[in-house]
């Protein structure tokens, strides 16, 4: 589904990133770690199309076509979704008619016809039990006087509307108290299937207590330097980032 | 990003979206303004004797004005005896019904989506339609006369009640006022008169739909409403206007008088014709529109949305007479490309107790300035009264300008005054979110000043607010990129 080639990517002329490998197939969970200023938040940023980061060099490939040539709203209308870290506040734009918006847009770039009404408002009827998001968030500003806690499930209740291929959860797990973690942990949970694929940035384990991840990887001096499954998180966990810091030598913190 | 700025510059570049001239003799004076022009004016409408001499006073006071200079814009001269005073569609024959209207002028309001015959079976809205200085086809006349409300051109209200044009002309805006309402005073073609009767609650919206034709007729319209004891009028104002060249000069009055426990309600969508993207051609929009409260416990609510023209100088107000009375004003003033707004309102308060609420959302982009600029007075015998202001601009881009002009004078210790004000730009990372989530920069624009502009849009009229945030997205294609 991803294919990340030796990516290389700067911001105000610091690169970044330096040759991040990764592969994601349909079904799987992938964790990204890293210490800060590892280079998390760039990846995410690059994948999702954010204007301020040039690409240097190197290769996206989502579901065979190149990434990196779409703007953001198509990369989004081609199923990528990005969980911010740092939700953005619209004043006096409901949740439910941005979602609106949002859905229909990319059914129209989809060749669908929009969906009415009616449709729309069941859809996000179900999707709001799923993530237990309260019917009072959906008609207040986007995000506006948002505790931190819910506008973070917002960004879930996002990604199960609009139900993406790959959804990219960057840092969401900041800020959150235990059972709000639970909460957007088991909304992620249900809406994982053998299509779509999940890539989870974060700095701690404590979120992959409750997602759990088919593979993780350590990002450090923005490279993945390191590989494994769940157990290199509880290692990660344990140990912090110091040893890998020293076994690969690196200077980036 | 080259793509998307492509796009956007396609989108900018659109022509003015309802410009286009309709073929209709028209029946014009020649050019200049001198007393013979004022009572050819006069004869040709048949007015009464006080009408002549009234625009007779108004025209040599004007001849002794000098045009204002404080607002904040900038325009050529004015030539004011290269205008043409008065057109009026020629009648063919007399109009009994929609079939005697002139085709061409009905295929017009099409085009405007003004589909009168269809308005007639939708109901709730009676139409006026005022196709440059005189109406021609007025509907829903006897549902409103059965209540004894009087909705009709001002020219044929002169004709069948001129006793209630002479006792309210002039007693809110004086043809003395400014230089415009002094000019609009003498050289008036028409317009709208409202009657509510005592106790009245008119049961739909009153619509005019105003259009300006006919090249370099300046456009002088006169609108009075009048809601008597305990009355209650919704009045819509709407216009559209055809590509044009030359600059058109736009002068109108508005008065408004509530009586006793009356309210007002009265809306205004503008999209006249802005000028060209380099600023070229566009309407000069000079209106003088001013309430009464005259009575206690009455109410008037201005709301616009104002989107066209080059110029718009403009300042719905309210004299807060009658104690308790209620005086609001609801603005969203959007200027982009070379467009110059300097909007705003005054709240005078005379009566006890006296309230007045402020709302203003400023909206510049391109290279237009837009200003706000509002009075709230509060005179010696006004115990108790408040008023609130909110004053918040929205800037897009780093070319256009956003400048507020709030005056407060308070001669009566018991007022309370607050005023409230923000600038904001439309950030980066705002339209990012959006289009992370498969929204385009378009449709965000369009969003985020809706949701910016809500508090306004939503004290329209319902069928007004969808027309109101269309306009706002059309008005703000290209101007982020």
């Amino acid at each position: 589904m991803l294919h990340i080639k030796d990516l290389k990517a700067s911001i105000e002329d610091n690169q970044i990133l330096n040759g991040v490998n990764l592969e994601v197939k349909p079904g799987e969970v992938h964790a990204i770690m890293g210490p800060n200023g590892s280079g998390k938040s760039t990846l995410a940023s690059v994948l999702a199309g954010r204007e301020e980061y040039e690409v240097n060099s190197g290769e996206v490939l989502f579901e065979g076509e190149d990434l990196l040539d779409l703007s953001p709203e198509d990369r989004a209308r081609k199923g990528i979704f990005l969980a911010f870290q740092y939700p953005v506040e619209i004043p006096g734009v409901s949740t439910t008619n941005f979602l609106k918006s949002a859905i229909n847009q990319i059914r129209e770039y989809n060749d669908l016809k929009p969906m009415d009404s009616v449709h729309f408002l069941k859809h996000i009827k179900e999707k709001m039990q799923l993530v237990e998001i309260d019917q009072s968030l959906m008609s207040r500003s986007l995000n506006e006087g948002f505790s931190g806690g819910e506008k973070k499930r917002n960004e879930i209740f996002q990604m199960a509307v609009l139900e993406p291929k790959l959804a990219i959860l960057d840092e969401t797990d900041s800020g959150l108290d235990i059972d709000a973690l639970k909460i957007v942990a088991n909304g992620v949970n249900k809406l994982k299937s053998k299509d779509n694929a999940v890539i989870v940035v974060t700095h701690y384990q404590r979120l992959l207590n409750y997602i759990v991840p088919d593979y993780v990887h350590v990002l450090l001096g923005g490279r993945i330097v390191k590989s494994g499954t769940k157990e290199l998180a509880l290692e990660l966990e344990e140990k912090g980032y110091d040893w890998i810091k020293e076994e690969y030598n690196t200077t980036a913190v | 990003m080259t793509d998307e700025k492509k796009h956007l510059e396609k989108l900018a570049n659109q022509e003015y979206k309802y410009g286009f001239i309709t073929d209709i003799e028209t029946d014009a004076v020649p050019k200049g303004l001198n007393e013979d022009i004022i009572r050819l004016i006069s004869e040709k409408k048949n007015e009464p004797e006080f009408m002549i001499e009234w625009r007779l006073k108004a025209l040599r006071h004007w001849q002794r004005m000098e045009e204002p200079h404080w607002p904040n814009v900038t325009y050529p001269p004015v030539d004011y005896q290269d205008i043409v005073y008065y057109s009026a569609p020629k009648k063919k024959n007399k109009l009994k019904s929609l079939d005697d209207v002139d085709p061409e002028l009905l295929r017009t309001y099409e085009k405007l989506g003004i589909p009168l015959e269809e308005q007639k079976i939708f109901a709730g809205v009676a139409v006026d339609a005022v196709f440059d200085s005189v109406s021609v086809a007025t509907t829903f006349k006897d549902k409103l006369g059965e209540l004894g409300i009087i909705f009709s051109s001002f020219s044929e209200a002169l004709q069948n009640h001129p006793e209630l044009v002479q006792k309210y002309l002039g007693t809110v805006v004086p043809y003395t006022d400014n230089f415009f309402a002094t000019l609009n005073s003498a050289v008036f073609s028409d317009g709208s008169f409202v009657y509510i009767p005592k106790g009245v609650r008119c049961p739909m919206e009153l619509s005019t739909y105003f259009r300006i034709n006919a090249a370099d007729t300046g456009q002088f319209e006169r609108t009075l409403i009048v809601a008597d004891e305990g009355s209650y009028v919704s009045y819509l104002e709407g216009c559209t206007a055809p590509m044009r060249d030359e600059n058109q000069l736009h002068a109108a009055v508005v008065e408004l008088i509530a009586l006793d426990n009356a309210q007002i309600k009265y809306s205004t969508v503008q999209n006249w014709y802005p000028g060209d993207k380099e600023g070229k051609g566009g309407i000069y929009n000079f209106v003088t529109k001013r309430g009464a409260c005259r009575g206690a416990n009455s109410n008037i609510s201005w709301t616009q949305v104002e989107t066209g023209s080059a110029i718009t100088w403009k300042y719905p107000s309210v004299i807060l007479q009658g104690d308790h009375s209620i005086g609001e004003f609801y603005s969203v003033a959007l200027t982009n490309n070379f467009q110059q707004a300097d909007t705003g309102t005054k709240m005078i308060h005379l009566g006890k107790n006296t309230k007045s609420r402020i709302v203003s959302k400023g909206i510049s982009a391109g290279k237009s300035q837009n200003s706000y600029r509002g009075l709230v007075k509060v005179m010696k015998r006004a115990e108790n009264a408040r008023n609130f202001s909110q004053c918040d601009s929205l800037l897009m881009g780093d070319q256009c300008g956003a400048h507020t002009f709030p005056y407060i004078e308070a001669s009566n210790n018991t007022a309370q005054i607050e005023h409230e004000a923000t600038t904001s730009k439309i950030g980066e990372d705002q339209l990012f979110y959006c289009n992370q989530r498969g929204i385009d920069t378009e449709q965000a624009v369009a969003l985020i000043v809706n949701g910016y502009a809500k508090e306004v849009l939503n004290k329209l009229p319902m069928e007004f607010a969808v027309e109101a945030q269309k306009l706002l997205a059309i008005t703000l294609e290209g101007s982020v990129g």
